[in-house]
């Protein structure tokens, strides 16, 4: 069995699968019933100052958005920071702590942008003596109309200072979460690298409306007939995610600063996806909020499986693994041609793949009188929708073609050499190929 | 070449191809695709029901999970955990009766998740690989006989081995496996599986199987007693109740298991007699089994004779069904009084029950109906006497199947309580191995 141990800013865990700041982690019963279904670790729900907690709503706090089935495939919510006394967490995490000194407790704050607020709750926090704290700069709704939460992950500056500042009264690791909530994720990776951050984390959630009650005519979820925008969350959100944490990884100026990934991660595969594009670990909480703490479980042995049989050892074996390979469109290889490839004895005769491509591609496919389905090459972009929208798995394929044979579409020979578009002849802007 | 129609018990009723056919599993095996549709289904429900209602209680919804997301070797590892013959019982479980009838989406909307079929796709998947997921422990130095190779005393061997003890399985057949072997319907574990699983099962080492010895014939308790640390008996209910009906001495009144153990072991189905009007007697498993395998075999005519109303038969109602469905007619409320024939059978003269002040009593009304093959399907039981105390004819045992006996154990249909299926004979073997193992590392 592969060995799942992870270390994370010299945080060690058994697995590297921690639950995220949310609401699954906002007191010390959760916490413990989590540990015992296996969570690596948890990022104990933000704290904010010490002082009347903050309130939250008492109508509906999270909207959904359902697959077929009634699955989840995305959780909006408009709770805010915990509104339980500070002392009481900070109570609770030194005894959980204490009693799983194996697991990583690391803490979510936030503070106002104010350096004796931080200097007030840093030492409080250090002296619970968890492993570390996690800077909240992203929640997208309610504490950012306070000046706090996305408001600070909007402004690296901010992100900078405060980060310093927690450099300076705090001895631990310091993660720095990030809000998707902006146009461009590498600066404010880059301004806590600067403000000395040991990683950072991301995605928070985006603003999102889930669906609008078309009776009451408001959004989702409605209290009182009104409605905000939630923090959106959970497998919906991985691809977007994903993305921000390959941009993180590839941009040489933060390249190596570590990462923990969240977002949407449900299952073993996602983890492994989302370590694979250089996330030391995840974090996880709409799959927990959806089946409960034991989905763990699967992710462990999942990862465990998959991992002994690709023969990785340590989660350090593939980490970045798939780095290298993620680049900018214009270094792709022009030159790779292939062509959709329908299975016969697979294919269920459905025709979506006729419609999609008929309808909004490329005309490359066919339909016989007794729903046969084949591709025309002289068609065929390659383009993958009809991948896509089969329902069979593994039903259509998409095969190269070898350099060497001529693509029907083109009538031109596919070369072995690679191509790209900065040197292709209709680039105005190409160099010549010498 | 005969028919459905010659008149007798004759073999060839029906060319091979169709009874390759016939006697094609039941349940033809998931494909891939096929198991990632039904996977979708479960709801990762929190304290499943299906895990209640499983007697190994396998974690189901975690296996089905992992199923979902490509890794059934995991899955498989999950099942195993809990009931080392999960590729058996995927066959042969009642699951309409049991998980399958618990789970939440027979609720909603009458169709279950397909739990027997997805354990199958996982069991197999692993069981082809040839994997065994588990390693033994440290040598204890101890050992253990186990009595009889069916499903309680495999189970229980497993268990042994992973916990560091060698084992030596004792079986009074040729073949181990007991009533996996010689007991199921064929169409229910086809190409050798019983014999494929036992092989896998045994890989774990550790394990010696010996065939053909019998407690009572070239073993006996007290001897076992003395070699071994520790014994358990999973010896099955090797008799056949008696049919107490006039005529019943003739030879052609046959006993059901006898039938499903033949079939089971032919390399050559035509070659099997069978009658061209066949009836059972009794309304369990083994009736059904046997019913169902006559009428494939090429009888005419098959039906069920019970002596209780439909509720009370023990058979379930998918089994009924497929009963039914393969052209067997269900009797109810009917019971044997006579056996008609002039040196072979040839009319059974059943007689209509009704329950008079609390007891099942004959209403004097009679029907005669043509049979000339007549199987009883009306129970099994103990044949072993090695001086243990019984309770209703059976080996008493108390706690993790503790017999009266220090230092013997007992499990599976041999032992009190528990239902008579293949899944409650694998947790109680595994249940006692647990405690033999304490037993054996008490002070160690």
């Amino acid at each position: 069995m592969a060995d799942l141990t992870t270390e994370f800013l010299g945080i060690k865990s058994p697995n590297p699968f921690w639950l995220a700041s949310a609401p699954p982690t906002d007191k010390e019963y959760n916490v413990r019933r989590a540990f015992e279904a296996g969570w690596g670790g948890v990022v104990w729900k933000t704290l904010g100052e010490d002082g009347p907690p903050v309130v939250n709503v008492n109508g509906p706090r999270y909207g959904v958005v359902y697959g077929a089935d009634r699955r989840v495939l995305g959780i909006n919510n408009i709770e805010l920071i915990t509104d339980r006394d500070l002392y009481t967490n900070l109570e609770e995490i030194k005894r959980v702590k204490a009693d799983y000194p194996d697991r990583a407790v690391i803490v979510s704050i936030m503070v106002p942008c104010e350096e004796q607020a931080w200097k007030t709750i840093l030492p409080l926090v250090e002296d619970t003596g968890a492993d570390g704290i996690e800077l909240n700069f992203g929640c997208p709704h309610g504490m950012s109309e306070r000046g706090m939460g996305a408001a600070v992950g909007q402004v690296p500056e901010y992100i900078e200072m405060v980060t310093k500042w927690c450099k300076q009264y705090y001895s631990k690791p310091v993660i720095v979460k990030l809000t998707p909530n902006i146009t461009d994720i590498r600066k404010p990776a880059a301004a806590a690298m600067r403000g000395g951050a040991d990683a950072v984390s991301l995605i928070n959630t985006l603003n999102s409306i889930t669906s609008v009650n078309l009776d009451t005519m408001s959004p989702e979820p409605s209290i009182d007939g009104k409605g905000t925008h939630g923090g959106y969350c959970g497998p919906a959100v991985k691809p977007i995610a994903m993305s921000m944490v390959s941009e993180i990884a590839r941009n040489p100026e933060t390249h190596g600063l570590p990462i923990s990934g969240i977002g949407g991660i449900t299952t073993w595969r996602d983890a492994a996806e989302y370590i694979t594009l250089g996330c030391g670990n995840v974090q996880v909480c709409t799959a927990a909020m959806t089946y409960g703490f034991k989905v763990v479980q699967e992710m462990i042995s999942g990862l465990s499986q998959w991992m002994d049989e690709k023969g990785y050892t340590s989660i350090q074996d593939f980490k970045g693994a798939a780095v290298p390979n993620t680049t900018d469109w214009q270094y792709l290889n022009l030159n790779y041609v292939a062509k959709a490839k329908i299975d016969q004895d697979a294919c269920i005769s459905c025709g979506r793949c006729y419609a999609a491509c008929e309808d909004t591609s490329h005309q490359a496919i066919a339909m016989s009188p007794d729903r046969k389905f084949s591709v025309i090459d002289e068609e065929c972009v390659a383009c993958n929708l009809c991948v896509d929208v089969c329902p069979v798995e593994n039903c259509i394929s998409m095969v190269a073609l070898k350099p060497g044979t001529v693509d029907p579409r083109t009538g031109k020979v596919v070369e072995a050499e690679y191509a790209n578009w900065t040197t292709h002849p209709n680039n105005p802007a190409a160099s010549a190929a010498e | 070449m005969n028919s459905p129609h010659t008149p007798g018990i004759v073999a060839n009723r029906l060319d091979a191809e169709t009874l390759a056919q016939n006697f094609a599993d039941l349940h033809a095996p998931l494909t891939t695709h096929e198991a990632a549709v039904a996977a979708d289904r479960c709801y990762f429900c929190h304290d499943a029901p299906c895990i209640t209602a499983c007697p190994t209680d396998i974690d189901i919804p975690l296996f089905i999970r992992q199923i979902s997301t490509g890794t059934p070797e995991a899955a498989a590892k999950t099942i195993f955990e809990q009931n080392i013959l999960g590729g058996m019982c995927a066959r042969v479980c009642p699951t309409e009766d049991l998980c399958e009838q618990a789970c939440v989406r027979e609720l909603a909307e009458g169709k279950p998740v397909e739990i027997g079929r997805l354990q199958r796709y996982a069991t197999d998947t692993l069981i082809n690989k040839g994997g065994m997921p588990f390693a033994r422990a440290a040598p204890t130095g101890k050992t253990v006989a186990v009595v009889g190779a069916g499903p309680a005393g495999l189970s229980c061997a497993h268990r042994l081995s992973m916990l560091g003890h060698d084992v030596t399985i004792f079986d009074s057949n040729q073949k181990p496996g007991g009533l996996n072997e010689y007991g199921i319907a064929a169409y229910k574990s086809t190409d050798d599986f019983a014999a494929k699983e036992i092989a896998w099962l045994c890989s774990i080492g550790g394990i010696t199987i010996e065939t053909g010895k019998a407690l009572g014939a070239e073993l006996s308790l007290d001897g076992l007693a003395d070699a071994y640390d520790a014994v358990f008996l999973g010896v099955g209910l090797g008799g056949v109740n008696a049919l107490s009906v006039e005529g019943a001495e003739k030879a052609v009144v046959a006993d059901a298991v006898s039938l499903i153990k033949e079939l089971r072991q032919t390399d050559d189905l035509a070659s099997l007699p069978v009658g061209r009007n066949v009836l059972v007697i009794g309304g369990g498993m083994t009736a059904v089994d046997a019913a169902v395998q006559s009428k494939l075999l090429g009888a005419e005519t098959v039906t069920i004779a019970y002596r209780r109303g439909r509720e009370a038969m023990s058979a379930s109602r998918y089994e009924q069904d497929l009963a039914a469905t393969n052209g067997v007619k269900l009797m109810f409320n009917v019971m044997p009084k006579a056996i008609h024939g002039n040196g072979a059978t040839a009319e059974i003269e059943l007689e209509y029950t009704a329950t008079k002040d609390g007891k099942l009593q004959g209403t004097g009304e009679t029907v005669r109906l043509p049979a000339d093959q007549i199987f009883r399907a009306i129970g099994q039981s103990l044949t072993m006497d090695a001086g243990l105390s019984l309770e209703g004819g059976k080996i008493a045992v108390t706690g993790a199947g503790r017999t009266s006996r220090s230092g013997v154990w007992a499990g599976g249909d041999c032992a009190a309580g528990g239902d008579d299926l293949t899944v409650t004979a694998v947790a109680e073997g595994r249940d006692a191995a647990m405690d033999i193992h304490a037993t054996l590392m008490e002070g160690a």
